[in-house]
């Protein structure tokens, strides 16, 4: 049941006919009574499982259910970087092996997804903050991976909006920078892999709240919905900042708070800056959208939220910090405000892998940095739900680890503390 | 914003007078048993965490006021604060009744053991 390709000639053809005839990218089923895997969740990481299931390991009797709209959540309420530039090994791993597949994943789906490897920059604004990023640069490139330090005569010139006085209270050190890295369409990563699952006959089934897993001993049978029981002996759980909530219903308590994180863009104005500039010292990082607008993301709230919506304190803070960074912006309006619910692990790193449940996996605890990472976390998670034991970029990543105390700091490596 | 007040100086100010600890009542198993703990309690104490959609515990510090550390309870949806008690102190017991899940399951075993 293969979906006519987008392209030049039936954009062409649609045109002629004011774009009248489009088919729907994708189709909503009803739940059928049994299917052989069920994804909850229909983000960006959901969908790229359900994608890879039935693409790499042919699994194609599968659903993924999603208590709104697909793509409503994070997927469609982060700032858009992508980059692999972190400081351990597992993590160069699978965020180098997600910014390779989103290179190729507009061809590769059939659908935009706009990715821009504009070059990304770290800037480094204290001492400290450039020996942590040269530690990171030489991790990096014993990784293989194409990042650099550069000077701040050459920042100047990448993003000549920046502020350079080397009198001010932060000045401008150096940064760390990774030409590959970039940004893509959030939105349309999300539409691309349901589209491109759809085609493969999995049923993507929105306004579907799981409310209860069922189990026998410590098998799980099937989930309890807001749109009845759907039987199903494998349930890879992907509900980034709700993952708490369902786990909790499987009896499984998670090493995760659930933290708001906002971001804004601003009024759309003319090209001003052709790159991705993240300031940790003071908490920041903006880039432009190809409509003009400028994104701006900062750190979380400081508490538990499930709200979606976040404090001024935080948002001001941000603000302060780029308006020193890049003066230019100080009197731009701001457009756009709004808050996702990030799942925060005690190290930063990402659980993805088998529970203490058989037949239940969970892949969580992006945090404030998932989006980058979604062609690769649902390559593995796939890969790990299918063979039920984790894929070998997957194992650093499993749950035990807090267990164990393996764990995967990158705290310090992530683009802005939290 | 949230507005929050201080059982200790009873002092009131927005939310950035005062600094979130994550967590009420997580008690450090290493303190009475140091050498009988498991990696699995450790993991509790340190990572795991209670993670509700709807009524919360937490520990909050009077920054700029009294400086004194306190506890909140907090609903994560509405952002209301039902109450605010002593770090040494239990919630109201109108509060603990409103707890459910994990919560609703430690106060209880508190209750037990106070008895």
């Amino acid at each position: 049941m293969l979906k006519p390709r987008y392209s030049i000639f039936s954009l062409a053809r649609n045109a002629m006919n004011y774009h009248k005839d489009w088919e729907r990218a994708w189709r909503s089923p009803s739940p059928k009574a049994e299917y052989d895997a069920v994804i909850v969740g229909a983000g960006g990481h959901g969908l790229a499982t359900a994608y890879y299931l039935a693409k790499n390991h042919k699994m194609t009797n599968i659903a993924v259910v999603e208590k709104g709209w697909l793509g409503g959540g994070n997927t469609g309420r982060n700032t858009t970087i992508i980059r692999s530039n972190y400081l351990q090994d597992p993590s160069i791993a699978i965020y180098e092996l997600a910014r390779t597949l989103y290179e190729g994943l507009s061809q590769e789906l059939n659908y935009n997804v706009m990715f821009s490897p504009r070059g990304v920059l770290m800037l480094c604004q204290t001492q400290h903050e450039l020996r942590a990023f040269q530690r990171t640069a030489h991790a990096n490139r014993l990784a293989g991976l194409d990042c650099r330090m550069i000077t701040p005569a050459e920042v100047k010139e990448i993003v000549p909006i920046i502020n350079d006085d080397p009198n001010c209270r932060y000045p401008i050190l150096g940064a760390y920078y990774q030409p590959r890295g970039g940004t893509g369409r959030h939105d349309a990563v999300a539409w691309g892999y349901a589209r491109g699952a759809d085609d493969m006959g999995v049923d993507i089934i929105q306004n579907c709240e799981v409310t209860g897993i069922q189990r026998d001993g410590n098998q799980v049978m099937g989930l309890e919905t807001s749109r009845g029981v759907i039987k199903t002996k494998k349930v890879g759980v992907v509900t980034a900042g709700n993952v708490s909530t369902v786990m909790d219903m499987a009896g499984v308590r998670m090493p995760i708070e659930s933290l708001c994180l906002q971001a804004l863009v601003s009024e759309p104005i003319k090209p001003v800056i052709d790159c991705v500039v993240m300031a940790n010292t003071v908490h920041g990082y903006m880039s432009q959208s190809d409509k003009g607008e400028l994104v701006i993301g900062g750190g979380t709230d400081p508490y538990n939220n499930y709200s979606q919506r976040g404090s001024f304190a935080s948002l001001e803070h941000t603000i302060t910090a780029l308006i020193e960074t890049f003066p230019i912006i100080s009197r731009l309006r701001m457009l756009r405000h709004w808050g996702g619910i990030v799942d925060m692990t005690g190290d930063r790193s990402p659980i993805i892998g088998k529970t203490p449940v058989d037949g239940l996996y969970v892949n969580c605890g992006w945090g404030t940095g998932g989006f980058k990472a979604i062609p690769g976390s649902g390559w593995v998670f796939a890969d790990t739900l299918a063979n039920d034991r984790p894929h070998k970029i997957a194992e650093a990543f499993s749950m035990e680890r807090f267990t164990e105390g393996r764990f995967i700091d990158e705290s310090v490596a992530a683009a802005v503390a939290h | 914003m949230l507005l929050v007040t201080c059982p200790v100086c009873h002092a009131s100010g927005d939310e950035t007078d005062f600094h979130f600890g994550g967590q009420a009542h997580v008690a450090r198993p290493a303190t009475s048993n140091p050498e009988g703990i498991s990696d699995e309690q450790q993991r509790e104490y340190l990572f795991t965490r209670i993670n509700p959609k709807g009524l919360h515990f937490e520990r909050v510090r009077c920054d700029r006021g009294c400086g004194k550390w306190f506890h909140a309870a907090r609903d994560t949806m509405t952002m209301e604060f039902k109450a605010f008690y002593g770090i040494t102190e239990l919630p109201p017991d109108h509060v603990i009744k409103q707890a459910k899940g994990a919560w609703a399951e430690y106060f209880t075993m508190r209750m037990k053991k106070q008895k």
